[in-house]
């Protein structure tokens, strides 16, 4: 016990160690953490409507912001898949990183709930037992459920991993062996739910439309791993991990598939809304062309398309997807691409126009892109400490011995 | 996005005021501890309703009299009149004579106490153009503004809670905050609702209104005569909607809206009652409700008295 109390304090020592460029880091995402915190404050204490949210539209960036992280956390550990599946040795040495990527994500998605929320300190009265949750009634306690598991799922798997590495072991497949198989339908779940969240709504026909969870997993796949593609190039440079270009270029390729998928699935909604042109594709109108003289999410729309088309192109062809110049800039259309699409362009259509018809147009205020920068602020913080623990121990710089009491810095 | 910026009014970013911000907000937001604040813990701690027994509730609504009086400066009554039996209310409005007035969205307001500043109103007034699509909400006007009314050419439809049989409002709720009472109401505990806003995503009638801040309007305005389920004070950050006027109709009154129609398009009752309006109204016109393609089953029939 002492020497685990001890190896607790070894490992926290080991997040204030750091040259210039990590403190930089550091303070750099600190002052976004405490902006958000004062604008935050400011929101508590006068309500939401200092957001551009109103009655018309009720959800806005905040869930816009839930829902591609959700996607994120998803995509994560569905690398997991081909790595254990298939045994494809390169990918299954870096899925720890995407697990801490999946508990960041998740840790994000609840803040980004909670900020939503009109009285965050009843919070207790949707769980279990303490408070009244309707379940399964409701989608929104089933998202609590397949969330909290999805985390406590991947916080065992990675802080087993790192324990047993830490004291220079292996990991027992046999211990983890079944959570990781576990851990690949619930990433999926955590998906599905979110989009039946907004799918079950027969109010929001822009939803209430069965290709949307596919999409949701469709747009998952592309956005997540290139995330982690991004993150990987950047621990390979600043660490002495070694991540082998073979993994990356494999991840680049399962995302041109993904991409291919998430723009058909697109593609087919698009016919249906617009061929058939019924009341009901009004949403899809206002997204695209604009409805009534109002338009502001057109070039926003547009700009996604480009971005993951051409995205999909310079992922697909082995020449733009080796060459680490277009790949990144391949990466950064997706993240951007799927932002806006899963984001503000999935929750906004849903409520234009609005159940009486209303077409109210929402952009959000100063407040809310503080706010929300904030919490990539802090989940930025949070992926920071968790890699500064496991990278020395990944690479085998921190040991920690049990019973011996001390600690070999190699 | 849009290339309008709306006005900044969230944050300061000038250092002192944005510490001093920081500062003030972390002392608000401390958890209250000295016995002044023995009804926050008390009003945290406040079980669901439907769990309280009648000793309990009858606690928490001393509280909250305790409470209003002491914020309105006003002795305000929350009572908690329970559903009588072999009731379920039912409303009818005769879109042939509504003449678009908006009298029942103001006489709502005074009646619930809705928020003045910013406005909530529980009945949204419809205007549609004569001979043009109809069940197409999308070319309805809310905001019409004429010298008079009727104007000539149009007609008018209100719309509040429909106090659906089958309320998609109800299922999506996360925490059970709202419920359809045995009298067919659909209620809100304002001290449960958690303002995470899925009911009013589900709800295809827009009849469900957020408080985006903090209710505002003047003491002297407010009703004094409330009910737990119904128009009593509500908080920032909560949802509230139309509950059939609660507080009147279970004491055998009509609702305000009903009232205040100067035109008689209002129809109120019993549907267990084969004497009520409301079942003379069904069953000797031929009466819709809006979408009814959703299945929702609601409880306020439209209908057109006579021919114009």
């Amino acid at each position: 016990m002492a020497s685990f109390i001890k190896n607790y304090f070894i490992a926290c020592r080991q997040i204030f160690i750091g040259n210039r460029a990590y403190y930089l880091w550091v303070g750099f995402l600190s002052f976004f953490i405490l902006l958000g915190l004062g604008a935050y404050i400011d929101q508590y204490h006068r309500g939401l409507i200092v957001t551009a949210m109103r009655d018309q539209v009720s959800w806005g960036l905040y869930l816009s912001n839930f829902t591609f992280l959700v996607g994120v956390a998803a995509a994560a550990v569905l690398l997991v898949i081909p790595a254990y599946v298939y045994n494809f040795k390169p990918i299954k040495e870096i899925v720890l990183f995407g697990e801490l990527l999946a508990i960041t994500a998740i840790i994000m998605c609840i803040l980004f709930i909670m900020i939503d929320m009109g009285q965050p300190l009843r919070v207790w009265h949707i769980l279990p037992f303490i408070g009244a949750m309707n379940f399964p009634s409701s989608l929104l306690t089933w998202d609590v459920v397949v969330l909290s598991g999805y985390l406590a799922i991947n916080v065992i798997i990675a802080f087993y991993v790192l324990s047993r590495l830490s004291i220079g072991k292996e990991y027992s497949m046999a211990v983890i062996g079944p959570l990781i198989i576990v851990s690949i339908p619930w990433a999926v779940s955590i998906h599905t739910v979110t989009a039946f969240l907004y799918n079950g709504l027969s109010a929001r026909p822009f939803w209430n439309a069965s290709i949307l969870a596919p999409r949701f997993l469709a747009s998952a796949f592309c956005s997540g791993p290139a995330i982690m593609l991004v993150l990987f190039q950047i621990i390979r440079k600043r660490s002495e991990v070694e991540i082998d270009n073979k993994a990356i270029f494999k991840i680049a390729e399962l995302i041109a598939y993904a991409m291919a998928i998430n723009l058909f699935l697109l593609g087919a909604e698009a016919f249906k809304e617009f061929y058939s042109g019924a009341v009901d594709s009004y949403s899809i109108q206002y997204l695209y062309f604009g409805l009534n003289g109002k338009a502001s999410l057109v070039p926003w729309m547009w700009a996604a398309s480009l971005f993951n088309i051409t995205a999909f192109f310079l992922f697909l062809f082995p020449r733009t997807r080796e060459n680490f110049t277009t790949l990144n800039i391949g990466c950064a259309l997706i993240i951007m691409g799927v932002y806006i699409e899963k984001g503000i362009g999935l929750i906004v259509p849903g409520f234009v126009p609005d159940a009486l018809g209303e077409i109210y147009e929402y952009s959000p205020t100063t407040t809310e892109i503080v706010i929300t920068m904030g919490v990539w602020a802090f989940g930025a913080l949070i992926y920071t400490i968790l890699l500064k623990i496991a990278v020395p121990i990944y690479t085998g710089k921190l040991r920690f011995e049990i019973k011996e009491r001390n600690v070999i810095m190699r | 996005m849009r290339k309008t910026v709306k006005k900044m009014d969230g944050i300061h970013l000038d250092r002192r005021t944005f510490l001093k911000g920081v500062a003030l907000g972390l002392a608000g937001t401390a958890l209250p501890l000295n016995k002044a604040d023995a009804s926050f813990w008390e009003s945290f701690f406040q079980k669901h309703f439907k769990e309280m027994n009648d000793a309990e509730i009858k606690q928490v609504l001393g509280r909250l009299e305790r409470e209003y009086e002491e914020k309105y400066k006003k002795v305000i009554k929350v009572g908690n009149q329970k559903a009588m039996p072999e009731v379920i209310f039912g409303y009818g409005l005769d879109l042939s004579r509504c003449i678009g007035c908006r009298r029942c969205v103001y006489a709502c307001v005074e009646e619930n106490n809705q928020s003045r500043d910013p406005q909530i109103h529980w009945i949204s007034v419809l205007r549609f153009k004569k001979g043009e699509k109809w069940v197409d909400l999308v070319e309805s006007e809310k905001y019409y503004n004429p010298e008079k009314v009727p104007e000539e050419g149009y007609f008018y439809m209100p719309v509040q809670c429909q106090q659906c049989k089958n309320p998609p409002c109800v299922r999506a709720c996360p925490t059970q905050a709202t419920w359809k009472e045995p009298d067919g109401i659909v209620v809100i505990d304002y001290n449960w609702c958690i303002g995470c806003r899925y009911c009013m995503a589900a709800c295809p009638y827009g009849a469900r209104h957020f408080n985006w801040t903090d209710p505002g309007r003047k003491s002297a305005e407010i009703n004094p005569q409330t009910h737990y389920l119904g128009n009593r004070p509500r908080y920032k950050g909560v949802v509230e909607k139309c509950t059939f006027c609660i507080q009147r109709t279970r004491n055998g009154r009509y609702p305000a809206c009903v009232e205040a129609c100067p035109v008689g398009a209002r129809k109120f009752g019993n549907l267990l009652d084969p004497k009520s309006e409301i079942r003379y109204a069904i069953e000797h016109k031929r009466v819709f409700r809006l979408k009814e393609d959703l299945n929702t089953y609601p409880k306020f029939y439209y209908f057109f008295a006579y021919g114009v």
